[in-house]
């Protein structure tokens, strides 16, 4: 008998459960986009360059396209489609539409789940390259244009909405520390 | 005419698809369901010039899920033989598999259908195509200019006035300088992608791209259709820039659907975008500027040349930028193609402009630091009462207020003009600024606006909203001209069903859209008896703007703006970085201040990253693009760009009835050179190839 190219196994999305039956060679992004039909998670390199498809994995972002579905069993997963509290869009959604950072929308749903992440390992301390003062005892630094800019750095925006974008990154910031 | 003042247009608006955009809600043209749905995937060649000799299907038929393979053994014959909506013929690469000529590396020979997108991918990546191998010629540079051969595009090719000798002979101050641009890739952030199906006798085809109505137009050119038996529809389109036409994967798709008889999705990957999707042509190009001491230019002289595929000519008429700005007794400009064996280039965002204003605007700024005069009062000086070449009047120019207000804003008064003495740690400092103007231009749409009973009103205008604002745009146009808050009226796009209208091109789209919806609008007001009840099928009102915008006067209609940038230049690493940006433009009227903000800054986004990043490097031994992927094509990331503004001064175009001109391409127009000018003010070195890479920046020196 050839060996099986197929395997049954549960993902968690959003804090629901599926169990499904996939090929060993789909990844996490295509068994959202094409077997959840969750389509919020955009493909736009389906290699790891461009962020589009950034989703929370167990809280961490993490690129959806870069890993195999039958390896993401067993992680809470977080995408576009999970972050708003019902009717009520999560603080960066609402930034990012007040203060229109997107145009095309087609990175937005990427931007906005690098976004939650970004504020909260900024909030934990986690320092970046643009971070002056690295020494834990410093304490998180405050969160610079310089330092969301760096921290988004692996979500690209062809349109090159990105001044808007760290605009409403930077008050959905203020809103969580307020 | 008249025009509009009241309400809407003119205030900040959030986009009204918005909601839908940050929670993942909007749905792209690879997200619609399908039932039954197979998927389709490119084999590209992987030689750059010669022949299909054979395609070994037999092994890939047996792998599983698959369905077919189409090559050019096999597939159904199209007829590529006609001019499309747009005014010229289809890219060869499109019309799929009619022939074995391989004219490029990543010609598209076979698709790949299978039930699933890896069982596809998979056979495709399996298929063995064997090819009859012939040398091919892929090295484009400025001594090839001589092969060249002048073409007419969307402008004409050459334009000459007065005698460039005489007048050069004349010039106290004369600046002889080459420049060159590379290759560089629209990377929409959405890759192409299609489901063809048919559906009760008709071609329903989801798409991605910047216009339904021609793209269905040339998909029943194509496949010999009654243009009424094709539907498209492309409702959110994750980006363009001039690379969402007719290509590649919509014919396969179609082909693919038309042979099995059942939904067949193709989607480009971001890899096969680098041979499938167009490119903006790389350039050299040539400028002689001749003038007085003071400035006043006698001469303007600007060749370009630019590549073309064997099988399409496409001409960048960077060469043309010059026509509509500065006056010169000899003014003499001129666009040249040379064919090669590599794709075909397209329009991408400021076709011609883009690069054209990188060479004019530099070589103006090396004229003005030759005479002594501030790069601004050079341009005043040269100021144009009419088109300097065409004769014709001006629609509006207000080139020159933009620079005053910029130059108050950015602080220009203090600037020392001297170079590479502004030091700032590792950095040396500089600024610089460059002119922009883009053609306003319009095409015909169609439009309905229907009172519904509710009270509400729907629009339809085949509009198509790549990321401009255009569906909010529209309906801030409809409000005003109904007189109602714009939560009443609804806007439906993206659908050839709608009626055919003008693309997202040519900074035109929300302009043509607007004409049409207004007039439509204003003739249901009218139309409406106040108090009067509604039927249920609501009251529709029509328009076409085919006569009116027939009836314009020949002006010379364009918007302009003035650019500045300042860098800091690391003489021991070669890095630059833009630490500022600033555009004013005069763009016609701003119909939703919030969104074209944001797309103007994009615009200069592309500027700095012209100036800096984009560059694909064609390999001569394989014919292709090196790391032809993200990666290796780097555009311009969030800690690349620093804060950038863009504002406007008040410019409504007085014969559009609602002021507008235009903003989707003026924002890149003069970027770059402006950031090429401050890279000279902190260093004291041109820089006239681009990108201004590190190496190019060492190689160069500069550490005052």
């Amino acid at each position: 008998m050839p060996p099986s190219t197929s395997s049954d196994l549960t993902l968690s999305v959003n804090g629901e459960k599926y169990t499904l039956t996939v090929d060993h060679r789909t990844t996490l992004l295509d068994a959202l986009r094409e077997r959840l039909d969750l389509t919020g998670t955009k493909k736009g390199c389906d290699q790891g360059q461009c962020g589009a498809c950034t989703v929370l994995v167990d809280g961490r972002r993490s690129v959806a396209c870069l890993q195999l579905a039958v390896a993401a069993e067993g992680r809470e997963i977080t995408t576009i489609e999970g972050v708003a509290e019902g009717e009520r869009l999560h603080p960066v959604q609402q930034a990012f539409l007040d203060l229109d950072g997107y145009q095309c929308g087609y990175c937005t749903p990427g931007q906005i789940c690098s976004a939650i992440a970004v504020i909260e390992e900024h909030a934990a301390g986690w320092p970046s390259a643009a971070t002056a003062d690295v020494r834990p005892e410093a304490g998180p630094p405050p969160l610079t244009p310089e330092e969301i800019r760096e921290r988004m750095s692996g979500n690209l925006c062809r349109c090159g909405a990105y001044v808007s974008i760290v605009q409403a990154v930077a008050r959905a910031a203020e809103e969580a520390v307020a | 005419m008249t025009t509009a003042t009241r309400g809407a247009v003119g205030t900040a608006h959030t986009r009204v698809e918005g909601r839908d955009k940050v929670t993942g809600a909007a749905r792209y043209a690879a997200e619609i369901p399908f039932a039954d749905l197979a998927h389709g995937w490119l084999v590209l060649s992987t030689v750059a010039r010669g022949r299909v000799r054979a395609v070994d299907t037999d092994a890939v038929l047996g792998m599983p899920g698959v369905l077919t393979v189409l090559h050019h053994g096999n597939a159904p014959r199209v007829d590529s033989d006609f001019i499309g909506m747009l005014g010229v013929p289809p890219d060869p690469s499109a019309a799929l598999f009619q022939h074995d000529r391989v004219a490029h590396l990543g010609w598209p020979v076979a698709l790949v259908v299978a039930e699933t997108s890896e069982q596809a991918r998979e056979a495709a990546e399996s298929l063995v195509v064997h090819y009859e191998t012939e040398p091919h010629d892929v090295a484009f540079s400025a001594g090839r200019e001589s092969e060249g051969y002048p073409l007419d595009g969307h402008l004409p090719a050459v334009a000459e006035k007065g005698d460039l000798a005489d007048r050069l002979a004349a010039s106290a101050v004369v600046v002889d300088a080459e420049y060159t641009t590379p290759e560089e890739y629209h990377n929409p952030m959405e890759p192409h992608a299609a489901t063809a199906r048919w559906e009760g006798g008709r071609l329903d085809v989801v798409d991605s791209n910047q216009g339904t109505s021609w793209v269905a137009g040339e998909l029943a050119n194509l496949f010999s259709l009654d243009p009424a038996a094709v539907r498209v529809r492309s409702e959110h389109v994750g980006g363009g820039f001039g690379s969402k036409g007719v290509r590649a994967h919509q014919v396969g798709a179609v082909m693919a659907a038309t042979v099995l008889q059942r939904p067949v999705r193709v989607v480009m990957t971001r890899r096969q975008m680098f041979s499938l999707a167009g490119y903006r042509s790389p350039t050299a190009q040539r400028v002689r500027l001749g003038a007085d001491a003071d400035g006043r230019l006698r001469v303007l002289e600007h060749r370009s040349l630019n590549q073309t595929s064997t099988v399409h000519e496409f001409v960048e008429p960077s060469a043309a930028a010059g026509r509509s700005m500065y006056a010169a007794d000899a003014h003499h400009t001129a666009s040249r193609i040379v064919r090669l064996d590599v794709p075909t280039p397209t329009w991408m965002r400021a076709p011609g402009e883009a690069p054209g204003s990188f060479a004019l605007e530099s070589a103006l700024d090396e004229l003005a630091e030759r005479c002594g005069v501030d790069p601004i009062e050079l341009r005043v000086r040269n100021e144009p009462a009419v088109g300097p070449v065409s004769g014709l009047p001006f629609g509006s120019r207000n080139l020159i207020a933009c620079f005053r207000e910029g130059a108050r804003r950015f602080g220009w008064a203090e600037r020392d003009p001297r170079p590479g003495v502004r030091r700032e740690g590792r950095w040396l400092l500089g600024t610089g600024t460059a002119a922009a103007s883009f053609p306003a231009g319009v095409g015909p749409s169609t439009a309905a606006v229907t009172a519904e009973a509710d009270g509400t009103f729907t629009v339809r205008i085949n509009a198509a909203d790549i990321g401009t604002g255009a569906r909010t745009a529209l309906t801030l146009v409809a409000a005003d001209a109904l007189e109602v808050p714009t939560d009443r009226v609804r806007v439906r796009i993206g659908d050839s069903d709608l009626g055919p209208a003008m693309i997202a091109g040519g900074s035109t789209g929300t302009r043509s859209w607007s004409w049409a919806v207004q007039a439509a609008a204003e003739e249901l007001r009218r139309s409406l008896v106040p108090g009067a009840d509604i039927p249920p099928e609501g009251i529709t009102a029509r328009s076409n703007t085919a006569e009116a915008i027939g009836a314009l006067a020949q002006k010379e209609r364009h918007a302009f703006g003035a650019q500045f940038a300042e860098v800091a230049v690391d003489p021991a690493t070669g890095e630059v970085r833009v630490r500022r940006m600033l555009g004013i433009f005069a763009a016609g009227r701003i119909v939703n201040p919030l969104t074209a903000r944001n797309q103007l800054v994009g615009g200069m986004v592309w500027g700095l990253s012209m100036a800096l990043h984009e560059e694909a490097v064609r390999d001569r031994a394989s014919g292709g693009v090196y790391g032809a992927d993200l990666a290796g094509y780097h555009v311009a990331a969030h800690a690349d760009v620093p804060h950038i503004e863009a504002d406007w001064v008040d410019d409504p175009d007085p014969d559009d009835p609602v002021g507008i001109k235009g903003i989707g391409e003026i924002g890149i127009v003069g970027a770059a050179a402006a950031v090429a000018n401050a890279v000279w003010h902190a260093t004291g070195v041109r820089h006239r190839n681009l990108p201004i890479r590190p190496d190019r920046v060492l190689m160069a020196g500069g550490d005052a």
